[in-house]
């Protein structure tokens, strides 16, 4: 029982991750109907700046946590402007295939500069903390993350449903003409989109570094793990997103205390299922 | 070009070339065949690996087991990839452009972790396949000359290119690039769309097998990280892509290039040279996708195209 609720446990706080993670990638596509297949790799790349503040500036993750966002906003609008845009109004295989080069591109560029090796940041600070309930431990660095996730994701949200930035972007959402008519150019919106979701992922890759070594091919699973929870709430859909990636997470752990060998293979089983029956995901409109 | 291709073995010796022009014609069956499906049909799949990987464990498991010959494991690595992909199209079929090519992954990840940790198909190493003596039956020969291995893979390549030629002179052709330009235009004018689909998907299938039984029968040895990785589903659409979707020479000029840009980079730079060729592979993806949709094979018709007007203007 004691085994099943630390699962249990775990998998939530894996899960906060992942829904973080799918923050930037579901955002992008509710704006602009674009999926980022490089979103995964956006993570290893904000993992590595994180790592490497770490390693040459001495600083802890939680202290780069802005370093990283903002780092990787930066990113963001770098990769909208040079390629996103450009294929906006092209077909549809162009837009598929662009971040698909991308992804190649950037885990290559890794693979070059940093080698396949592991690397790990040993002492982070919240390392020593544990924090144990009823015979069940769960992680300083675990529950830091899982709390910088919700709050996040709790911020993005506000974001959108609250201020009026929020609603230019919903605006140019739903009709990026409509949008342009009213005043607000939809150019700037998917910029200011791109940012966001780079700056969510970077704040992602800083809380992972805590506890998960980087490695060039990182992004291939979280990666797909985040296209898995985004379909499954439903693309663009921000509370469809956290829903589905603690479910994810709490499969993934639990699943895997029974059949260490098909933790994984089961939230893909269950993502298929789901689709098939709903193929718009939990929480999406189509 | 056929005909040069034909040539090829015969007037070059080197070992090196020899093996970049096998695997050449083999990716270029295999991406032949996604782009059929991917850049004729507009089915973007990212899940390849799952038809190559099933010819290749097909032809081996069926020699190895059983010792039947390698030309009979390909017939019945076409039949399962077939039945396969019709058990994996017909529910993600409902799926549409983005959400089918994730589902595509997806699927590749879930079959992926099955065979990995199936003791049968040898788990997590592979299966590794008996050297015979050097036949047209047991499709084994001397790798001192590979001409054989290379007329072979070329006869492969022409067999595959002639079915999807065929497929689309038909009115199969003409439903799948409707449903490719707009499914809802299509259904509504009668095209059964996840029928055609289907056709597309099966035909694909079985020439993806066959690529992939042929390169098991060419390496001797099945690697589940290799002939049913996410990263070979990713060559096949980099090389689908590369020369151009949706363009019938495409894939075999794709197919050279990376080839050529894979070999050149893993002799000069060794084992650094694999990450170096995913970035020149990611920067031609991403111009390709920017620039010309149409891949090398339309850049190439744009030039053919801008030289003659040039000299006419030179003549003028």
């Amino acid at each position: 029982m004691t085994e099943l609720s630390q699962a249990s446990v775990s998998g939530l706080l894996l899960g906060a991750i992942y829904a973080l993670v799918a923050v930037g990638l579901t955002l992008i596509f509710g704006v602009m109907d674009i999926v980022n297949f490089a979103h995964g790799d956006f993570l290893m790349a904000a993992m590595y700046i994180t790592f490497f503040v770490w390693l040459y500036g001495r600083l802890d993750p939680l202290v780069s946590i802005p370093l990283a966002a903002l780092a990787m906003a930066g990113f963001g609008i770098l990769v909208y402007t040079v390629l996103i845009r450009r294929v906006l109004k092209g077909p549809v295989l162009s837009q598929i295939i662009v971040t698909f080069g991308l992804l190649v591109f950037m885990r290559g560029i890794a693979q070059l500069a940093f080698t396949a090796n592991t690397r790990g940041i040993p002492d982070p600070l919240v390392g020593p903390v544990r924090l144990v309930i009823g015979g069940v431990v769960a992680g300083g660095a675990q529950l830091t993350a899982a709390l910088g996730a919700i709050v996040c994701t709790v911020l993005v949200y506000l974001l959108l449903s609250r201020t009026e930035l929020g609603s230019a972007i919903n605006a140019v959402a739903q009709d990026a003409d409509a949008a342009r008519l009213m005043g607000i150019d939809p150019n700037r919106i998917h910029l200011l989109t791109w940012a966001v979701a780079g700056a969510s992922v970077g704040v992602a890759g800083a809380l992972l570094m805590n506890f998960f070594p980087v490695t060039p091919e990182i992004g291939a699973g979280f990666g797909l793990i985040a296209f898995v929870v985004v379909s499954m709430g439903g693309f663009g859909s921000l509370q469809g997103a956290l829903i589905a990636g603690l479910a994810m997470g709490v499969i993934q752990d639990v699943v895997g205390l029974f059949q260490p060998a098909y933790g994984f293979a089961a939230i893909f089983a269950l993502y298929l299922v789901i689709v098939m029956v709903r193929p718009q995901g939990l929480f999406g409109a189509r | 070009m056929g005909l040069l291709l034909f040539v090829y073995p015969f007037v070059v010796k080197d070992a090196f070339w020899q093996n970049v022009a096998v695997l050449a014609l083999v990716s270029a069956s295999a991406a032949a065949a996604w782009n059929l499906l991917g850049g004729i049909t507009g089915q973007v799949s990212f899940g390849h690996s799952i038809f190559y990987g099933t010819g290749a464990y097909t032809t081996g498991y069926l020699l190895v087991r059983y010792g039947l010959s390698p030309w009979v494991g390909m017939a019945a690595g076409c039949l399962v990839a077939v039945a396969l992909g019709i058990v994996i199209g017909f529910p993600v079929f409902r799926l549409r452009s983005h959400y089918f090519s994730i589902a595509t992954i997806a699927m590749q990840q879930v079959i992926f972790i099955i065979v990995v940790n199936n003791k049968a198909l040898g788990a997590a190493t592979g299966i590794e396949l008996p050297l015979r003596e050097a036949s047209l039956a047991n499709l084994q020969f001397s790798t001192r000359d590979l001409l054989p291995y290379h007329l072979i893979a070329l006869a492969l390549l022409g067999v595959s290119s002639l079915a999807i030629w065929l497929f689309m002179q038909g009115k199969a052709g003409a439903y799948v690039k409707a449903i490719r330009d707009d499914e809802d235009v299509a259904r509504a004018m009668g095209v059964p769309v996840r029928r055609y689909k289907l056709y597309a998907l099966a035909l694909s299938a079985a020439i993806t097998s066959l690529a992939g039984s042929y390169y098991g029968m060419y390496s001797l040895f099945i690697d589940p990280n290799v002939v049913l990785s996410l990263n070979l589903s990713i060559a096949i659409v980099l090389v689908g892509v590369l020369g151009g979707a949706g363009s019938l020479w495409g894939p075999l000029v794709g197919a050279w290039v990376l080839q050529v840009i894979q070999e050149e980079t893993r002799v000069r730079l060794s084992g650094a040279g694999n990450a170096l060729d995913l970035v020149i592979y990611g920067l031609l993806v991403m111009l390709i996708a920017v620039v010309e949709p149409a891949g090398l094979i339309g850049i190439g018709r744009r030039l053919a195209r801008r030289l003659p007007v040039r000299r006419r203007a030179v003549q003028r």
